[in-house]
């Protein structure tokens, strides 16, 4: 690896008035889980890196006053896996942040980085698109809050301007009438990525099986974790029937816009969206 | 490009170091070419074998994954920290007794990660042993051999 410029700055402030200075070059690290190894592979060459550790409180898990739960950026996987605060109310985001990596990569990998380095896969984004989580973001004007649906543009691409930092996601408070699933699929249980991961969220009508909200999201299946609408709509205001169930597979596979690579070919991920979103909503009715 | 060093004081295995070291540094490249604890192995070098696994503030990690400056003023155990040749530690004496070690390379890592497991959990079962070294790769063993040492050394620690 080629040297660079370090910092730790103690203060958000400091960091992002340090990250302000480059156009380009300047890379925060905090579990450094997937800057090390892209450095690595040579993939990146930073001339300037930030070390977001030293900032206190950014590593925080703080439920707010409206009931909605704080993430600090800098959460480490494990701390979200083993928070009673985030397995009692988000279980599905505790339990997909439990088996990502390995132990050693989920002591240092964070929720931040996870969310930053935006890979189509990443295992965090579709349960917590389907919660209706917020991006928290700070940069050189302040705060600003975007859903995290819109947080991402592209593979590796975010919507974080010169010198922003994301510092938390903040999840709106748990909704008694929902049940919420992430399904993962890959060939291993460990070290491993995602050749498609389907969360649901489906939030049932008091005492009853009618469907009165539904979120769908699909991840590594397009450039970024994306919403399969279509799907969400077929289901919603009616009770979850088989049929309905599979109708809402379908559309979600025709949502999907998948690209053959080392793990899955275009073809199977489509029909694995099928298949999962069927399991997920099958899933979240039976446990209703 | 700089190559400016940057002071780094660590506590390893309960010695304390006072290094300068470039900032793209890895603590596994300290530990190893600074400190020539050689103990901690590099495999991979990308966070995926376990070979360079240690304790970080008491939590294993893969120390190819932490730029040495991130380490600084932490606690820091490597394998050179749990026992000697003359006075192996537990997990050690039911690794060499039981066979879990063949090659070796990537036996300080696994040991590490098995010392990890049992201090937050003296007595797992057999399942959450097998879950916990899932980001430990061995060649050689075929893994049967090395879980049955942690569950060996978890027994004698609990005599």
């Amino acid at each position: 690896m080629k040297p660079f410029e370090y910092y730790a700055p103690e203060t958000l402030e400091a960091a992002v008035e340090i990250m302000a200075r480059y156009e380009e070059g300047v890379y925060p690290v905090a579990g450094g889980t997937d800057l090390i190894p892209k450095m690595r592979y040579g993939q990146i060459q930073p001339k300037v890196v930030v070390n977001l550790k030293r900032i206190p409180g950014l590593a925080e898990i703080v439920p707010q006053d409206d009931g909605s739960l704080k993430i600090g950026a800098l959460a480490t996987l494990t701390q979200v896996a083993s928070s009673p605060k985030v397995r009692e109310r988000y279980l599905m985001v505790a339990q997909i942040a439990g088996k990502m990596a390995s132990v050693p990569v989920r002591n240092l990998a964070t929720v931040g980085g996870n969310l930053c380095n935006a890979a189509p896969s990443a295992d965090l984004a579709p349960p917590l698109i389907a919660l209706d989580a917020e991006a928290v973001i700070f940069g050189p004007q302040g705060e600003r809050r975007v859903p995290l649906e819109a947080f991402f543009t592209g593979p590796g691409q975010t919507v974080l301007g010169r010198g922003e930092l994301l510092t938390a996601v903040v999840v709106p408070p748990p909704d008694p009438q929902a049940r919420g699933t992430y399904i993962k699929h890959a060939h291993r249980e460990a070290l491993d990525i995602a050749i498609v991961g389907v969360a649901a969220w489906v939030r049932f009508e008091e005492g009853g099986s009618v469907c009165e909200d539904a979120h769908i999201v699909l991840g590594a299946v397009a450039p970024t974790p994306i919403r399969a609408r279509e799907a969400e709509a077929a289901i919603r205001g009616a009770p979850l029937t088989e049929e309905r169930i599979a109708e809402a597979g379908r559309l979600a596979a025709e949502a999907a816009r998948p690209i053959d690579d080392v793990r899955g070919s275009a073809w199977y991920r489509r029909e694995m969206v099928a298949v999962l979103t069927r399991r997920a909503l099958f899933s979240v009715t039976i446990s209703q | 490009m700089n190559a400016k060093k940057y002071p780094l004081r660590l506590h390893v295995n309960g010695e304390t170091y006072e290094l300068e070291v470039k900032p793209q540094r890895t603590l596994l490249e300290v530990l190893r070419n600074e400190l020539e604890l050689t103990g901690t192995n590099e495999g991979c070098a990308t966070g995926d074998c376990g070979a360079c696994t240690v304790l970080l503030d008491g939590v294993p990690v893969t120390s190819c994954l932490v730029f040495a400056l991130d380490a600084h003023e932490r606690q820091i155990t490597t394998i050179e920290g749990l026992g000697t040749t003359e006075a192996l530690h537990p997990l050690q004496r039911a690794f060499v007794e039981r066979g879990a070690i063949q090659c070796g390379y990537c036996t300080p890592g696994l040991i590490m990660s098995a010392y990890a497991l049992l201090q937050q959990n003296p007595q797992p079962t057999e399942a959450e042993v097998r879950h916990f070294i899932a980001g430990n790769l061995c060649r050689c063993t075929g893994y049967t051999k090395v879980v049955e040492a942690v569950l060996a050394a978890a027994e004698v620690s609990e005599q």
